[in-house]
Formats: C-alpha cells, sequence, structure tokens
C-alpha cells in the first residue's frame, strides 16, 4: 500500500463501508435493523439510499426519507467516509 | 443516564432535577396514552427509539432550551410498550416566573416531538396495527 500509488490517487477505486441502521417501519420494510452497504467513493447519503432501493423491501423507501449521519440530521449530498453509521428515520412519532 | 425510560415515569423525578428554592414558576406537561386515534380505537403503543441519537437531541433541545430561557427543564420519555393512560413523556421547566416556564416547556415537548427519533405502533381494538406517521393523511402507516 504505496502511499502515492495510483489506486490511492483514484478515489474511485476505493469502497466505503456504510452501516446503516433502520428503525420502525424501515425496518419492517427490509426485514432487517442493521445492514453493512459497501459504497465505491466518493459517496452520499443518495448514494446509500439508491443502493437500499435496489435490495427487497426497498422500493418503498419514500424520495426523500429522515436520515442521520452519526446521530446528527443530515442531507441527501451530505459526503460519506469509511465506517459512518448512516440511519433512515421514518417520519418520527415521540412525544 | 439517558433520557429514555422502559419503566414507569414518575414526576416528581423528573421535578427534581429542576426545582430549586429560587423557582418560583414550575410547569409541567405529561403525555399519556390516548385511546383513540385517527379515528381508530387504540388498545396499547410500542415506543421504540434510536436511543443515542435520542438521548443527544434531547440534551441538545434542554440546551437550547437554557440559552433561550432563564428556565431550568427536565424531561423523560418512555419506551416500550405502554396501556392507555400510561405517561409517555414528561417535561418539566421551573423559572422565577411564570412565562419563562410556560415558554420552556413548550418549546422542549413541541422540539421533542418534532427532532427526537422515536416511533410510536399503535396496535388497535380491532386487533390491526400501524405505525404513527403525522406526514400520512390518515395519520397512521400500515
Amino acid at each position: 500500500m504505496g502511499s502515492n500509488s495510483g489506486k490511492q490517487e483514484g478515489t474511485g477505486n476505493r469502497m466505503l463501508r456504510i452501516r446503516v441502521l433502520l428503525f420502525a417501519r424501515f425496518a419492517e420494510l427490509f426485514g432487517e435493523t442493521e445492514l453493512n452497504v459497501d459504497v465505491g467513493a466518493p459517496a452520499t447519503v443518495r448514494t446509500v439510499l439508491d443502493n437500499l432501493r435496489e435490495r427487497a423491501g426497498g422500493a418503498q423507501l419514500p424520495p426523500s426519507p429522515m436520515v442521520a449521519r452519526n446521530r446528527v440530521q443530515a442531507q441527501l449530498d451530505t459526503a460519506l467516509e469509511d465506517g459512518d453509521e448512516v440511519a433512515v428515520l421514518p417520519p418520527l412519532a415521540g412525544g | 443516564m439517558s433520557y429514555l425510560k422502559e419503566t414507569p415515569l414518575d414526576v416528581r423525578t423528573v421535578a427534581h432535577q429542576v426545582v430549586s428554592a429560587e423557582q418560583g414558576g414550575v410547569v409541567t406537561f405529561i403525555g399519556a396514552v390516548r385511546n383513540h386515534h385517527a379515528g381508530r380505537e387504540v388498545l396499547r403503543l410500542e415506543y421504540s427509539a434510536y436511543g443515542s441519537m435520542a438521548d443527544l437531541e434531547i440534551a441538545r433541545i434542554l440546551e437550547e432550551a437554557a440559552t433561550r430561557w432563564p428556565a431550568k427543564v427536565a424531561a423523560e420519555h418512555r419506551v416500550g410498550t405502554l396501556e392507555i393512560g400510561d405517561v409517555a413523556v414528561i417535561v418539566v421547566a421551573a423559572a422565577a416566573h411564570r412565562e419563562a416556564a410556560f415558554d420552556a416547556c413548550r418549546f422542549v415537548i413541541e422540539e421533542i416531538k418534532r427532532r427526537v427519533p422515536i416511533w410510536k405502533r399503535e396496535h388497535y381494538v380491532d386487533g390491526t396495527a400501524g405505525w404513527v406517521d403525522p406526514t400520512a393523511p390518515a395519520g397512521v402507516s400500515f
């Protein structure tokens, strides 16, 4: 792993492992509460949502669900790093 | 310490966190499980949460309230299965005078509903169940 190798310069070859958390109705859609999603860098929240949509149950995800990156609300274009935790949040109903 | 509790909430425990000799006005909001929603008869509720983020978000809301009003506010939210009449959430705001206490209490409960990742599954008397969804026309998603 030379620090200046061609592979390191081209970010397209680098994979990011994102820990995806699913809650409530979304956990029911996917039949899982947690998934590991591998995406090529650079990646955003949108990249992960697109990946989820291709999985069983994913077609029912709304176009722009509320999402948190590492426990802070994020946007579709929020950039992700390897090891990030992305939570996909159904409409909140606390209180 | 977590703001989310798996055991029954107690208003005195929450109030104890903020009430003191300087505070002349104490406002308490108690949210309890209702036996009806969107025209359906509700039997019981299940609250679930993204616990680590919910704790951070409630802490942020309480900090925001403390910067906006001269008040001290404490809050707790139940998770798990609740029956009709059970207490789901308690907010206690204490201030020298009532105006700040009312305003801070109102702010905190509204922000909890708007920002904290908590979900509610309703079980109905007719045997069906649905996710409470304030964005859905019927108020519920199945």
